[in-house]
């Protein structure tokens, strides 16, 4: 096996650091089946959603009522330009390990994404006390509130752990524990956006389309 | 697609840090121009009903490829078929699992109708 081969997804450390690449290949398959299953539970929840937003509106507000396209638009940017930011930090630590700029990317990274949660609380607040949508006013909200808060949560706690990981870069620096840490979080994060496709997509644009 | 290099792609595309950065670039402008399309396809209603509903889709499928090629680097090189097998499945899994509930669930409601 050489060292320039591809062992795993995301950024490969390959002959930048032979040994934690070796590491990598075993640590990272397992976490991407746990990305995997974590996709399952947003399809389920995307099925629910489907079916919900047909069937559920229950003489409450239609999805075309309540949502803000343009708000979604620039939430989309958001986690979009984030997830590019998380991309150059991890090249930041392949070829130059220079644990500032690092954290700088990883900032960027945070920075963006706190941004893209706070826009989502914001969207919720403004349906509810502007619209009259709060989850519980029929199915088809309940199951938007679920899917998309579902995905705001796995949001925020990627922002919690790239806190714990700037502090670990802060205090071990650059080492291979924590560098197959931050190449599991990029996954995780690139994986966020992934899903945020789909809710931008058959969410917001099939809502207001249909 | 051989088995090597993708085709049109250079060997340096995950050896070198400007190859990289490069894919990543290449990634973020596709990923930019398919999600303008997709929301001034609706903004400007070019299309309406089903049509734009399987344009949206499609953009939308585009993209979710363009994300695993370009951020999460999955590609079709032979030394990592396991990757792309548990996506494939994971993949058939979703398939059934959400057409399956919306198939069911919609013909219930069809049924319940008065």
């Amino acid at each position: 096996m050489s060292v320039s081969e591809r062992l795993h997804p995301g950024v490969n450390l390959g002959a930048t650091d032979p040994e934690s690449h070796e590491a990598a290949e075993e640590v990272v398959f397992g976490f991407w089946i746990f990305l995997m299953s974590d996709l399952v539970l947003f399809a389920v929840l995307f099925a629910t959603y489907a079916a919900m937003s047909v069937q559920g509106i229950a003489g409450g507000p239609a999805p075309a009522e309540v949502f803000d396209l343009t708000a979604a638009f620039v939430e989309t940017l958001l986690l979009l330009l984030s997830s590019f930011a998380f991309g150059f930090a991890m090249l930041a630590m392949k070829y130059r390990e220079n644990a500032r700029s690092v954290l700088a990317w990883l900032l960027a990274t945070g920075v963006l994404g706190a941004a893209f949660v706070g826009m989502e609380l914001h969207d919720y607040y403004v349906m509810i006390t502007a619209h009259g949508a709060p989850p519980q006013a029929s199915g088809f909200l309940s199951a938007y509130y679920l899917l998309t808060g579902t995905h705001a949560l796995h949001v925020s706690s990627g922002l919690v752990w790239m806190v714990i990981m700037a502090v670990q870069i802060a205090v071990f620096g650059l080492n291979t524990a924590v560098k197959l840490r931050l190449m599991r979080l990029a996954l995780f994060w690139h994986m966020l956006d992934v899903v945020w496709i789909g809710i931008f997509t058959f969410v917001y644009l099939f809502g207001v389309v249909s | 697609m051989n088995d090597e290099t993708p085709a049109g792609m250079p060997a340096s595309e995950y050896g070198s840090e400007f190859g990289e950065r490069l894919s990543y670039l290449i990634g973020l402008v596709l990923a930019l121009v398919l999600t303008g399309a997709a929301f001034t396809l609706v903004w400007m209603k070019l299309l309406t009903g089903g049509a734009a509903l399987a344009v949206l889709g499609l953009l939308a499928f585009i993209q979710v490829l363009v994300h695993l090629r370009c951020f999460l680097h999955i590609d079709l090189a032979r030394s990592h078929r396991d990757d792309l097998k548990l996506i494939l499945f994971t993949a058939l899994i979703l398939l059934v699992m959400v057409s399956g509930t919306i198939w069911i669930l919609y013909d219930q409601h069809l049924r319940m109708m008065p």
